[in-house]
């Protein structure tokens, strides 16, 4: 970096805020997503949204690239600063400026650890049910740039939905306010919502004003295991038809059974080609009703077993499958590949078929388990990065999956994002016109491209082989 | 997904890596498990469980960074210089990111091989640090009649007077705050260890249920002989037959953590012969820090063709007092006597006051290495008259840290003041840990910024709580 611009940005953020050393650098050119880093000039640690503004002045003049970024979390390759320039993280600025009791709103920074912020407001008597598995370290402003979900995302919705106001840094150093403490707001183009998921690619989030919900009284869970994935993708389909949505609705495939039980020894049955972990959550009485109807329409639709949970602990115990199905499926082989296909809930069944079908074609192990009450799925390849020719069929099986995923009227990313990782596959969701039509956005935001670019957008998008299988 | 090489160009073109790697970075290479760095994901889980991070906010200082360092240097992405170094010894090897991992990866081991290779070819160090780390890694802790010999002498200094005449004189001054402030908390000395003031074998009361093995540590029988000879009294009450075989000597975790593996190696090597000769069906210890380094002797010797049976049937023998205890063994009923509001002294209580508080920090290495953290509060539940309080973080790192809060006193210092805030938090009378580091720093807490709070190992309060006339646990 050029020693005039490095002196400014000294200038403004003072010695604490700013480093060049080569361990910062190294330890802020990755992020969550396997077999990628590249190195930033700089890495920036602002205190407050002048600080922001001003350090955006200096590198618009400059034409210096900016990837801001909170815990270096996301799976999409989304915080890796491709071009170099400057990172900026955000942990610095990581205060709840306010809860508004009378309006139900929390106004924070967005360096806050999600975690600590959900435990405030449930100290509060409040709920805020955006849940991603990455929250004890990810935050609010990372899950405001990819839009994170989470297992709650069926009943309570993912982030945007919970995103009300903005306050954001431009390309060009200029402050705007979005939305606020406003249900209903249409002043103009819904910029708030454009900036939620934007992935950094078109300003800098420095607050947020999010909306809050009063928490549920009570919770069951229960699990229903199936030999056949078909029946327990209909009762799927069944409790959502029989106007029940659950807090949770999860489903484990055959092989991540296997490796759960392997890992956590939970006694679960290695024949089953399907588990559904089901939870209600609402007033006592509904919970109970709904609990009781969704255990019959398991029955129905030829569950092989049924547990419903009688204590805390045993509730407990049938979560555990599922939160271990990660950590299981992380220690088989040093390098995982968690994606994110998602289909419209009725082809669940469709698609985990699919992705079998393609993992047996290439010769490679991916284990399905998702949110299958919001047909979000996690196809997880276990491999090894050091092995080049098996790398290659992996990402050609996740090619096929991605295709396969659009192909049943889905999407190629339902939670983690495009960053560099998806974005040769994003023109296969939304077609060229989509593209153009994207891409002007993001000239009028930012028509240097200064804000993490290489992401989002391709240099060139793969050709789409749609597979006859006549 | 982008195709592979585009990932590789993207890291290529980033960042060119290093034609000639510098001996350092060499080293690194070859003595870091390559399969351990792989196994890193990134997903950042460990963050959070990160004193270091927690403090700083900066990723370096995570266990995610310091690995990304390692990996960065040993492939030549990164020229491991001063900074990358001090980097490597900022960690407390507290091992809290171990059990957040989700991919399990040993961190543990990554961090001692990279200190292993600064060992041998820092160019930073100043060359006194390593000379008189030298003289007492190499010189004392494996001596054991040195041990002693330093304890005789500690105990001459603090009883004869010259303590007291080296803090009027204000020579303590010309010490560092923190090593002044560590001498003043440090219990009286002794040159008499566990086996000279009570012998090598004990009986136990009533039917044995097993043999084992004491291991008594270094720091362990120098300042605190009476939690050693407690230990054993614990033992035999609870139906274990004890040997104290007098051959053992440092378990060699100093070592390991810093770096000198080779010394650990020997120690351990000793060890071994010592307790096979013994033949004990366990080997308790007192000390997390001891006892997670000794159940990983197994790992430690793992190369070595002619010690790796040694080492694995040594690292399964081993466990913590509590564990064991809580286990295994045939406790009697814990009463506390005495409760909270009487005089400090034995006084007699005042009626209608509460049953003794207790809280408890744990030892890192016993809860993330051994993973026998709930082993110690299963036993304060057990005791009658005496309310458990669960202190907020208590499964963080205290400062201690073997020799940290010696060699890092800022760091340490920081860790240690939040820390005494959640103690303040638990309105507990009574502070208990499992490892003399800790219940060193814990005591200096309390002396810094402490309520009066009695601290004290889990082995001398549940000893207190066992005798039948009800005694007080201090004595």
């Amino acid at each position: 970096m050029q020693s005039s611009v490095k002196r400014e940005l000294l200038d403004i953020l003072g010695p604490q805020g700013f480093r060049d050393d080569p361990e910062t650098l190294v330890t802020h050119s990755y992020d969550g997503t396997p077999m990628l880093q590249s190195l930033p000039e700089a890495v920036v640690y602002p205190e407050n949204t002048q600080q922001v503004s001003d350090v955006m002045k200096v590198l618009h003049r400059h034409r210096i690239p900016l990837v801001s970024r909170g815990s270096g979390t996301n799976l999409c390759g989304g915080t890796v600063p491709l071009q170099g320039g400057v990172v900026m993280v955000m942990h610095r600025m990581n205060k709840i400026l306010e809860v508004d009791l009378e309006n139900l709103t929390a106004t924070v920074q967005p360096g806050l650890i999600t975690k600590t912020f959900t435990e405030h407001i449930e100290s509060l008597g409040l709920f805020y049910p955006p849940d991603p598995s990455s929250m004890a370290i990810s935050t609010i402003g990372g899950n405001i740039a990819e839009c994170s979900g989470g297992l709650r995302g069926l009943k309570y919705g993912t982030t945007k939905d919970y995103v009300i106001g903005l306050e954001a840094v431009l390309a060009n150093g200029d402050i705007i306010r979005t939305g606020g403490k406003l249900m209903k707001d249409v002043a103009g183009y819904d910029l708030t919502k454009l900036l939620v998921g934007s992935e950094g690619t078109l300003a800098i989030i420095t607050e947020a004003t999010l909306k809050l919900v009063p928490p549920p009284k009570a919770k069951k869970t229960m699990v229903a295991m199936y030999n056949d994935l078909y029946d327990a993708a209909r009762t799927v389909s069944q409790i959502i038809e029989n106007r029940i949505i659950p807090a949770t609705l999860e489903i484990m495939d055959r092989s991540t059974i296997r490796v759960v039980d392997e890992f956590a020894g939970l006694g679960l049955p290695h024949d089953m080609e399907a588990m559904l972990l089901i939870e209600q959550d609402g007033e006592p009485e509904t919970v109970e009703r709904d609990i009781a109807r969704i255990e019959e329409i398991c029955r129905a639709e030829r569950a092989d077993r049924v547990n419903v949970a009688q204590s805390q602990e045993e509730a407990l115990k049938l979560l555990t499958a599922r939160r271990s199905a990660f950590t299981a499926l992380a220690r088989l082989r040093p390098t995982t590949i968690l994606e994110d296909a998602t289909v419209p809930r009725s082809k669940i069944a469709d698609m985990v078929v699919e992705i079998n079908r393609i993992a047996r074609k290439h010769n490679v192990t991916i284990c399905t388990f998702g949110h299958a009450g919001d047909g979000n799925l996690h196809p997880t390849a276990t491999t090894d990065a050091r092995d080049h020719e098996e790398i290659k069929r992996v990402e050609a099986a996740f090619e096929e999956i991605f295709e396969a995923a659009i192909r049943l009227g889905g999407t190629i990313t339902g939670e983690h994002g495009v960053g560099v990782v998806k974005a040769p596959f994003l023109e296969w969701k939304i077609g060229p016109a989509g593209i153009a039509a994207m891409k002007a956005i993001k000239d009028s935001f930012d028509p240097h491209h200064l804000l993490n670019p290489g992401k989002v957008f391709a240099k060139s998008s793969r050709k789409r082989v749609v597979i006859d299988r006549g | 997904m982008v195709k592979t090489l585009e990932r590789q160009e993207a890291a290529t073109d980033g960042a060119p890596r290093l034609t000639k790697l510098s001996p350092l970075a060499a080293s690194l290479k070859l003595k870091l498990d390559e399969d351990q760095l792989t196994n890193c994901m990134r997903c950042g889980f460990c963050l959070p469980a990160c004193p270091t991070f927690r403090e700083t906010g900066v990723e370096a200082e995570s266990p995610r960074g310091r690995i990304a360092l390692m990996k960065a240097a040993a492939e030549g992405l990164l020229a491991p210089d001063a900074a990358f170094e001090q980097q490597m010894y900022h960690c407390l090897g507290c091992r809290a990111c171990e059990p957040a991992c989700p991919a399990d990866v040993k961190y543990g081991q990554l961090i001692e091989q990279a200190r292993e290779a600064i060992e041998e070819h820092t160019t930073s160090r100043r060359w006194w640090v390593k000379a008189v780390r030298t003289a007492v890694f190499k010189g004392l802790f494996p001596k054991q009649n040195r041990m002693r010999m330093l304890g005789g002498a500690l105990r001459l200094y603090q009883r004869s007077g010259l303590a007291r005449l080296a803090r009027g004189a204000g020579v303590l001054k010309l010490l560092p705050k923190h090593l002044a402030e560590m001498e003043a908390i440090m219990p009286e000395a002794s040159g008499r260890g566990v086996v000279e003031r009570i012998g090598e074998r004990h009986a136990a009361k009533g039917e044995r249920i097993a043999t084992v093995g004491l291991f008594r540590g270094c720091i362990m029988d120098m300042l605190f002989t009476d939690t050693n000879v407690k230990t054993v009294e614990l033992l035999t009450e609870a139906g274990f037959d004890v040997v104290i075989p007098p051959s053992q000597n440092c378990c060699g975790a100093l070592h390991a953590h810093s770096g000198e593996v080779e010394d650990a190696k020997a120690l351990a090597r000793r060890n071994i012969e010592a307790f096979r000769a013994a033949g004990v069906d366990y080997i308790v210890s007192n000390a997390g820090g001891c006892g997670a380094i000794l159940s990983e002797y197994d790992h430690l010797l793992h190369h070595d063709e002619s010690w790796k049976e040694g080492g694995a049937w040594f690292a399964k023998r081993v466990i913590d007092i509590s564990d064991l205890l809580v286990r295994y063994g045939r406790m009697p009923s814990l009463a506390h006597a005495a409760s909270a509001g009487a005089a400090p002294e034995g006084g007699p209580s005042s009626a209608g006051s509460r049953p003794v508080r207790i809280t408890y920090q744990d030892s890192c290495h016993l809860r993330n290495v051994m993973r026998a953290g709930d082993s110690p509060r299963r036993l304060m539940r057990s005791i009658a008259g005496v309310e458990f309080v669960e202190m907020p973080e208590a499964d963080r790192c205290c400062g201690s840290a073997g020799i940290y809060n010696l060699t890092q006193p800022e760091m340490a210092g920081q860790i240690l003041e939040k820390k005494m805030a959640c103690v303040g938090t638990t309105g507990a009378d009574v502070v208990l840990t499992s490892n003399p580091g800790c219940l060193l720093q814990m005591k200096l807490g309390e002396a810094r910024h402490g309520a009066g709070r009695e601290v004290l190992h889990i082995v001398d309060f549940v000893h207190g709580c066992m005798r039948a006339d009800g005694a007080k646990a201090r004595e």
